[in-house]
């Protein structure tokens, strides 16, 4: 179970993230997008996802990643990304509830390219009884 | 001529293992639901089922390819209600359409809709792109 000393707080990810090129490029031959001089509107959750991964698996939160199941996922991009962009990534849990046994959690990410959030994304993970 | 209610002309993607491998690979998500039918079946689902966020990215190409890029889009969100089950050796459909929802003078907003073998696999999802 979720420690819920942790709901409502934000944990910084560790150091910062550089988008190369070729993740945008591999990114974008999935779905077919020929301009990869910015990146497809959900590539940031390469980067959102390992980072909320390895954040919420710290034993003092207690979220059991191998039972996870994605709800739903938001994005809000205020400044399309780039190869080179440079992020530092943080992850607030927003919200937490218990529904037939199943944990339900919503985690907020943003990325910050210096003080300013370029994205920020909503993911809600169900942790699976 | 774009108002509320205006519909979108629908799409029908193609997604195969081979598609669900490159998403992986590309997403840096390796579950093996995504990849493993022996593991997939054994956490009871019917078989390999696509990345959520694999149905999200190519319902985001619809819609950046109708908005004119993808430094268009605003907002784009959406619930994950159904699996894309993606047998071996077959190709699946993704269909997408959409409707505008709300237009004002700097953005338009789209509910979309997107199934796979006739089941809708998306709820809520929607995408606010600039004009």
């Amino acid at each position: 179970m979720l420690n819920p000393d942790s709901v409502g707080r934000t944990f910084e990810g560790a150091g910062s993230v550089t988008v190369t090129q070729a993740e945008i490029d591999a990114f974008a031959a999935v779905i077919g997008e020929l301009d990869t001089s910015i990146a497809p509107p959900t590539f940031s959750i390469r980067i959102s996802l390992e980072q909320s991964q390895s954040i919420l698996s710290d034993p003092a939160i207690g979220l059991d990643w191998t039972r996870v199941v994605h709800g739903d996922q938001k994005f809000e991009i205020f400044s399309p990304i780039k190869a080179g962009d440079t992020f530092t990534c943080s992850s607030t849990i927003e919200t937490y509830r218990v529904a037939a046994g199943n944990e339900i959690v919503t985690v907020r990410s943003d990325l910050k390219s210096g003080s300013a959030i370029a994205l920020s994304s909503w993911s809600t993970l169900v942790v699976r009884a | 001529m774009i108002e509320v209610g205006t519909t979108i002309p629908e799409r029908i993607f193609t997604v195969n293992r081979a598609t669900l491998k490159s998403y992986a690979d590309a997403s840096g998500d390796q579950n093996p639901i995504h990849q493993n039918e022996e593991f997939a079946v054994s956490v009871g689902l019917p078989n390999v089922i696509a990345h959520g966020m694999l149905t999200m990215a190519l319902v985001g190409k619809y819609v950046t390819d109708w908005a004119g890029g993808s430094a268009k889009v605003q907002h784009f969100g959406a619930r994950f209600i159904k699996p894309v089950i993606v047998p071996a050796d077959t190709d699946v459909d993704l269909t997408v359409t959409a409707t505008v929802a709300a237009v004002d003078e700097k953005s338009i907003t789209l509910d979309l809709i997107a199934t796979s073998a006739g089941i809708k696999v998306l709820g809520m999802a929607k995408a606010v792109v600039s004009r």
